[in-house]
């Protein structure tokens, strides 16, 4: 338990980032035996500062000690010595290696100094042969006699000895760095008797994000790290995974080793640690005991100001049927379903929650709307508000086929940069991606058509246009104002043209740039200016410039798929706010969540799937979580999705 | 027949096991040396005026020594494949240039360089010299067909294979190729891992780059008994296309060599009316490759793949 022996110190930490400052005079104590939490918004400096610690970056400016002792952390290595160990968001795996072959990457041989093992040596025989001197047979007799007997050293065995250790420690440096082919089975000796239940045989690439996980907590604890840093690491665990490693966690604090944990979730970090400190925009603010603390006063101290934590849920009005899923499914890669004959509607001014264990098919589902995911049956049907709610077939088609339909889906993905944004575009190119297809034409070539039906002899091309003005020149009776007439539209028609060509020939970049410098300024997003690459940005402003996109489009469906993943609380609020306003405007809403409470507190009705089927469909005014809970894991006895239970 | 077909087969196929070995060291770091051409014609170079200047010392060429008319080139040609390995690293990992035009503009200049020095280099007495790199060991014209085999080749074949073994038995089975195959898949993590991503890909390009330097050097001294007016580039990228068909692997390499050498002098040994039919075979490997590649992606088995972070460079405060 904790022994109030100080295990590292940091003073005065400070790190910039060109103009962004990550941490700022930090000043944060970590004792022996204990669990501390480093809880912070998005974007507070809390991967950097651990960072700092595991040697990734180093400080601007700012002391570590670790031990009492001014440490000078330039690497990962250095962290090492230090026994330190950092658990990254990200695992730092390697995928082709085995569990074992990422447990041993980068160990060092630790020599022995041949010096000072010859020293031992010659002080060990010394002593042997003094007691070898002073042995007296008398006192032992029979079999005592011989295995009592001290053994005599003679000058030349010990010289022997010695000249034999540079030998001994380059044989002993070859033996390490030769990979045997059991390797696996040492380490594996040593992950059972910690209590870990996995193969360490297996590939990386086979293995589940909690197997990875574990495989990171042995790598540490193989390096024999003291201060164990985890980054978010329940981010991607289902619960159980998540009170297996707090009994790892706990466990490993009970032998004396200091934890620091990095977590958004409040729950946690009352389940798990012993002391909280709380950094805001870079600054620490405080460190607390967390038995003399709760949940409102810490996000409190998290966000500075006191937070509404309602959503405010308006009721619905003018619902009708937006989008009709019948009975889709999919299988994966591997052949394993995915979807299982889903059925549901989703309806305009309502918000559709989806909830599920993460990889139960809420991913598939929206890409299949969205039509990205290759389907083995069923229909889904699209009922456009502009047509008087016209039935249209989604099924098995492509992106643009549904947008050259009319259909005006916005989807905002999980994977960000991935499938949402290019990271290395900036802010008005992502704008552009969804955009650039829709050009000014409209707007110029109506005017040219309009102008030539009115006058009948503008045309759409340009080279007709010089017979125009030659049939005025040919034609005496015309009189000069027509003939001036006739060569304004001449000119409007040149224009016209010029006009249409260059807009079909180069892309408007105003009007998203106009778009992208709004939703930094309604959204409030951080960036130096919207030509910053959208990779540069943190994990929240990403998130809030693909949805400010998405919502911009005008949807009359808007899918969102973990909106608020890994951003603070007021970044979440806003993209709740932004939700509701849509859902207002009677834009038919799908939102795929993790957490429950905003789930039952947002949406209109919750639906739960489970290993690809839909097991229940609940109101959100009226549910509670333990019934979502019982229906997430309700692997058993799936029935058809009971769309009627739905009415609120 | 066969057997001097086989004969002449792998003693070609050095030139491209030299050029393979060192690329596929250098691809595991995580480069992508497109400037293995350019370094092996740099190589060429350095051993052709190692010998020149080793020769122009003598004061009677019948003073030759046989062991030092071999050693001084090889010295020279991985002194210079390794300034150009260097180059490279210098250009990609300390300046941050684009791998892919970093090895382009050393092939370029390498072929260049080759072209430029080789003319001017004094070749008296390089017959007589390459006879030393020729010779095989006394007992092959004895031995019959065995002798042929195994025992008739110059230095550099058995410094080729030995390399190669060398090669596949550290990256497969010693910590170091452990280490180097995690810079080559994951920089990051091998740098969390405290293992210098730098380090790791300036030797292994280093090194890489001295090794297939001495393709050049068999080339002109061996395969084309010290007639230095050829470029060689062309075998340059066949070795490069060789890692690819190899699956970055030293050991298929030595194999994938000796396949490559059958194909490039089987139409020494055909009877086909036309010279345009000859150049047809020899286009046979790179659609060899063509079809492995296709056929290693279709599979997608992972120890097939590339390393992950081919091409890509590494630096670790980036965000």
């Amino acid at each position: 338990m904790q022994d109030n022996t100080v295990a590292i110190q940091l003073k005065g930490i400070t790190k910039t980032f060109g103009e962004v400052v990550a941490n700022k005079n930090v000043d944060l104590t970590v004792y022996r035996g204990e669990v501390l939490s480093i809880l912070g918004e998005n974007g507070s400096g809390k991967t950097t500062l651990m960072n700092m610690i595991a040697g990734i970056y180093y400080p601007d400016s700012g002391e570590i000690f670790i031990d009492g002792e001014k440490a000078s952390i330039h690497s990962p290595k250095d962290a090492f010595s230090y026994r330190i160990g950092m658990i990254h968001q990200h695992f730092k795996l390697v995928d082709v290696f085995s569990a074992a072959d990422n447990i041993i990457l980068g160990e060092e041989y630790k020599g022995f100094d041949v010096k000072v093992e010859a020293e031992n040596i010659r002080a060990a025989h010394t002593f042997e042969n003094a007691a070898y001197e002073a042995y007296n047979p008398e006192e032992h007799t029979g079999v005592l006699a011989y295995l009592k007997a001290p053994k005599y050293h003679s000058e030349k065995e010990t010289k022997r000895k010695i000249a034999a250790l540079p030998f001994i420690k380059i044989a002993k440096r070859i033996k390490f760095g030769w990979l045997s082919r059991n390797r696996a089975d040492a380490l594996q000796s040593i992950a059972n008797r910690y209590g870990f239940e996995i193969d360490l045989k297996k590939k990386i690439y086979d293995m589940s994000v909690s197997e990875k996980q574990t495989v990171e907590i042995i790598k540490v604890l193989y390096r024999n790290a003291d201060i164990l840093i985890l980054d978010e690491p329940t981010a991607v665990l289902t619960p159980q995974e998540i009170d297996k490693l707090f009994a790892v966690l706990r466990r490993m604090r009970d032998d004396g080793k200091s934890i620091i944990i990095i977590t958004h979730k409040l729950n946690e970090v009352m389940a798990i640690s012993d002391r909280v400190a709380v950094l805001r925009k870079g600054e620490h603010i405080a460190t607390v005991n967390t038995a003399d603390t709760n949940e409102k006063e810490l996000t409190e101290m998290m966000v500075g100001k006191k937070i509404d934590l309602n959503i405010n849920r308006t009721e619905p009005h003018d619902v009708e049927d937006r989008l009709v899923v019948e009975n889709i499914s999919a299988t994966n890669h591997d052949g394993v379903k995915v979807l299982d004959n889903v059925s549901f509607t989703a309806r305009s001014g309502e918000i559709l929650g989806i909830a599920g264990i993460a990889g139960s098919g809420q991913r598939e589902l929206l890409e299949a709307i969205a039509g990205l995911q290759k389907l083995n049956g069923g229909d889904i049907w699209y009922f456009d508000p502009a047509k008087d709610n016209e039935k249209i077939d989604l099924r098995a088609k492509t992106p643009v086929q549904i947008r050259d339909l009319g259909v005006r889906l916005s989807f905002v993905p999980e994977d960000r940069l991935g499938m949402g944004l290019v990271g290395n575009m900036d802010l008005v190119d992502n704008m552009l991606l969804r955009s650039y297809r829709n050009v000014r034409h409209t707007e110029a070539e109506t005017k040219c058509e309009g102008d030539a039906a009115e006058e009948n002899c503008i045309p759409a091309s340009c080279e007709e246009t010089t017979d125009v003005g030659n049939a005025a020149r040919e034609n005496p009776n015309i009189k000069s104002n027509k003939a001036k007439d006739a060569f304004a539209k001449f000119g409007k028609g040149v224009a016209n043209c010029v006009s249409v060509l260059w807009s079909s020939v180069f892309l408007d970049r105003k009007s998203p740039k106009n778009l992208a410098e709004n939703i930094v300024t309604e959204l409030e997003v951080v960036t130096p200016s919207t030509r910053t690459p959208v990779r540069r940005l943190s994990g929240g402003n990403v998130q809030k410039v693909l949805v400010g996109r998405e919502i911009a489009a005008a949807p009359t469906v808007l899918m969102a798929a973990y909106p608020v993943r890994g951003l603070d609380i007021n970044s979440s609020y806003t993209i709740y706010n932004l939700l509701n306003e849509q859902k207002e405007q009677g834009v038919a809403v799908i939102f795929v969540g993790e957490d429950l409470d905003v789930l039952i507190d947002l949406c209109d009705r919750i639906m739960v799937v489970c290993g690809g089927k839909i097991s229940g469909i609940v109101d959100g005014r009226t549910a509670r979580k333990e019934e979502l809970g019982t229906l997430m894991t309700n692997y058993s006895g799936l029935k058809a999705a009971p769309d009627s239970v739905t009415e609120g | 027949m066969f057997w001097t077909f086989l004969q002449r087969a792998i003693r070609f196929s050095t030139v491209f096991m030299f050029g393979a070995t060192g690329e596929t060291i250098t691809e595991k770091s995580g480069h992508l040396n497109l400037g293995i051409p350019g370094v092996m014609c740099i190589g060429a170079v350095g051993g052709v005026l190692g010998e020149s200047l080793y020769l122009k010392s003598l004061s009677d060429i019948s003073q030759i020594n046989g062991f030092a008319a071999v050693i001084i080139p090889i010295i020279m040609t991985l002194i210079f494949g390794a300034l150009a390995g260097l180059l490279f690293s210098f250009f990609t990992v300390t300046l941050r240039c684009n791998q892919n035009v970093t090895g382009l503009t050393i092939t370029t200049f390498g072929i260049g360089f080759n072209s430029f020095y080789m003319n001017r280099i004094d070749k008296t007495g390089f017959t007589a010299a390459s006879e030393y790199f020729i010779k095989g060991f006394p007992c092959a014209d004895s031995a019959g067909w065995f002798g042929q085999i195994f025992l008739s080749y110059g230095t550099l074949v058995y410094l080729a294979i030995i390399i190669a073994v060398i090669a596949a038995i550290v990256i497969k089975r010693t910590r170091v190729g452990l280490n180097l195959r995690a810079v080559g898949e994951n920089p990051a993590t091998a740098d969390a891992a405290g293992i210098s991503v730098t380090k790791y890909r300036y030797i292994a390009t280093i090194l890489g780059s001295a090794i297939a330097g001495l393709g050049g050097l068999f080339f002109i001294m061996d395969h084309l008994g010290g007639n230095i007016e050829y470029n060689i580039d062309a075998f340059g990228w066949m070795a490069v296309a060789l890692v690819i068909f190899t699956v970055w692997k030293p050991n298929w390499g030595i194999l994938g060599s000796i396949l490559f050498g059958a194909l490039y002098i089987s139409p020494d040994f055909m009877t086909v009316p036309s010279a345009a039919t000859k150049e047809i075979v020899k286009l046979i490997p790179y659609f060899v490759t063509v079809v492995v590649l296709i056929v290693t992606s279709i599979i997608n088995k992972r120890e097939t793949q590339p390393p992950a972070a081919l091409g890509v460079s590494y630096f670790r405060e980036e965000r």
